[in-house]
């Protein structure tokens, strides 16, 4: 009985996980069939053009949007450390986002941003008329409009970190360096912020993670448009499986998106290995 | 840094920091106004603007009244399938992995520690890896297009999050406590409801939260494995936005979407705390 739930999950994740990989050699096409195709599947998802611009999205996307949602959480971090009246109240409306469906934010981003709709009429109604905010439609500027969503609603999350590691900085150490005239911004920057490698990892690699497997955000906000200038490979994965039945190449798209995502964990767990080491033997 | 004195730089810290929250707020704020505006009005306008008069029609609307797809049935009944998949799976799936968590932390056997770590690898792997198979598991027992079947894949997925947050709650009891009730001729169970359970509920507050906003806020297996009368409410508001594209009901909407967070956002206000924590736990393992 006590290994019911355990092996339940740990069976699903391997025989689940083994089965895609299959799959992903095989011709199946509406329905899963056996067969050997070798990378076929590959070669066609990595030549279209459909995965080419979706994987551009994603380095371009991920690197943009971890950048900005480390930053923009570690300023908020860094404002909110500074004692602040309705410090509580504050943290809360930063974080609100994250309570929130991807599906929810991605909607109401969508109206904000839409030219005839949003944020663009807003401004020509008050009367400056050549103002121009038409990311939304904009085929170079779009993927820039989910970059703003994202960021919207996950550096909260950074912040949450930052906050938590800023509160462990050792007192006494901060009160010396003080006492030694140092000012703030050099106290930050010599002293605390140095503490917080550890933290920024942990943000990068789980704003990382959530980067490449986006897909809600994206579906309710630009459905991948306008026309596939913002295609992710969640979405490559989801049209080929679903949409063209291409079970094979839907297949392989998705083991290409682990192995990206392996590239991203793989030195991640590295380093913690080594830390840990670190750790036990210091 | 940490003083309180009043300064120049107080206020420009003080003028950030309602900036930013101003914009964070913004969104919120613009919905929340549009849900009370009319259809009309807002296709006049724009998006952002505040009600001439109070449209609380559209909430009715939204409720019971919006057509998606030939039923004219509002948000209902897909809020009302949200709450019977995302209730009893955050219910099974904390359960589940209390039991997990303790085994893995407290009872111990050969190869906790490989399946410990296989479980938590379930964090990390995408959803898309695990689709086909639920596809084709889901037709063969007969579950596709059913609530039951979400729960189900709810159920066992999150026990990747739920064993992880118990595990690593447990670790921190007395090993001693559990060998005392052993030697007492206490077995798994028995020590489990009498123990553990007495001492959890910190954690399974996280765990419930954790658990009901994702499973509430979850969108991809929604609308992969129901259809219809069947899906989700995160699967029904794509669906509504698809089905008013041509003629725009953006203050219905607006009322639908927020109909649709208020589950999640009302956890949230009541148990911000423990939504936090649970944020931290997934994060710093």
């Amino acid at each position: 009985m006590i290994w019911v739930p355990l092996l339940l999950s740990a069976a699903h994740l391997v025989s689940f996980s083994l089965w895609t990989i299959w799959i992903s050699f095989t011709p199946s096409t509406l329905i899963p069939v056996s067969g050997w195709v070798g990378l076929r599947n590959y070669t066609a998802v990595a030549a279209s053009r459909n995965w080419q611009i979706a994987f551009d999205n994603l380095l371009l996307f991920g690197c943009a949007f971890v950048l900005l949602s480390v930053v923009t959480g570690l300023i908020l971090a860094i404002l909110l450390d500074q004692r602040i009246r309705g410090e509580n109240l504050l943290r809360s409306v930063f974080l609100y986002p994250l309570a929130v469906s991807f599906v929810v934010t991605g909607t109401v981003w969508s109206w904000l941003l839409n030219p005839g709709l949003g944020i663009q009429k807003l401004v020509h109604d008050l009367g400056w008329t050549s103002f121009k905010f038409d990311w939304l439609i904009d085929r170079d500027m779009a993927i820039w409009t989910i970059v703003i969503a994202a960021i919207w609603q996950s550096s909260g999350f950074a912040m949450a970190l930052f906050l938590a590691g800023l509160r462990s900085v050792d007192a006494d150490i901060v009160k010396a360096a003080q006492i030694d005239g140092a000012g703030p911004v050099r106290i930050y920057r010599r002293i605390i912020l140095p503490t917080l490698w550890p933290i920024t990892i942990t943000v990068v690699v789980v704003q990382l993670q959530f980067a490449i497997s986006a897909f809600d955000l994206v579906r309710a906000l630009t459905n991948g448009g306008p026309g596939i200038a913002t295609q992710l490979p969640a979405l490559v994965v989801y049209d080929l499986m679903f949409q063209r039945s291409l079970l094979g190449r839907g297949a392989a798209a998705a083991v290409l998106m682990l192995l990206i995502l392996l590239a991203v964990l793989l030195p991640y767990a590295a380093w913690r290995y080594v830390q840990q080491r670190r750790a036990v033997h210091a | 840094m940490r003083d309180r004195t009043f300064a120049p730089s107080r206020v420009l810290i003080y003028l950030i920091v309602l900036l930013i929250a101003a914009a964070w707020l913004a969104p919120l704020v613009v919905v929340v106004l549009n849900s009370l505006r009319t259809n009309e009005e807002i296709a006049q306008a724009s998006m952002i603007g505040w009600p001439k008069q109070w449209a609380w029609s559209n909430y009715v609307t939204a409720w019971s009244g919006f057509c998606v797809a030939e039923t004219c049935a509002g948000i209902r009944p897909y809020m009302l399938n949200s709450a019977l998949v995302t209730i009893p799976a955050t219910i099974f799936s904390t359960m589940l992995g209390a039991v997990a968590g303790y085994a893995v932390s407290l009872w111990r056997f050969r190869g906790d520690n490989w399946i410990y770590g296989i479980v938590t690898l379930g964090l990390f792997l995408p959803q898309q890896m695990r689709l086909l198979p639920w596809t084709i598991v889901l037709r063969d027992i007969g579950l596709i297009n059913t609530l039951a079947g979400l729960v189900l894949i709810h159920t066992i997925q999150g026990l990747s999050f739920t064993t992880l947050f118990c595990r690593n709650y447990y670790v921190a009891i007395p090993h001693e406590l559990i060998r005392a009730a052993r030697i007492d001729g206490a077995g798994f169970f028995r020590i489990f409801w009498r123990i553990i359970m007495p001492l959890s509920p910190p954690i399974l507050i996280v765990t419930v939260i954790w658990q009901f906003t994702h499973i509430w806020n979850e969108f991809l297996y929604g609308v992969t494995f129901t259809s219809g009368q069947q899906q989700p409410v995160t699967a029904a508001l794509i669906a509504l936005s698809a089905a008013v594209a041509d003629i725009p009901q953006h203050g219905v909407q607006s009322a639908a979407v927020i109909i649709a967070a208020l589950p999640t956002l009302l956890i949230y206000v009541l148990g911000g705390r423990y939504f936090v924590r649970g944020l931290t736990a997934g994060a710093v393992k």
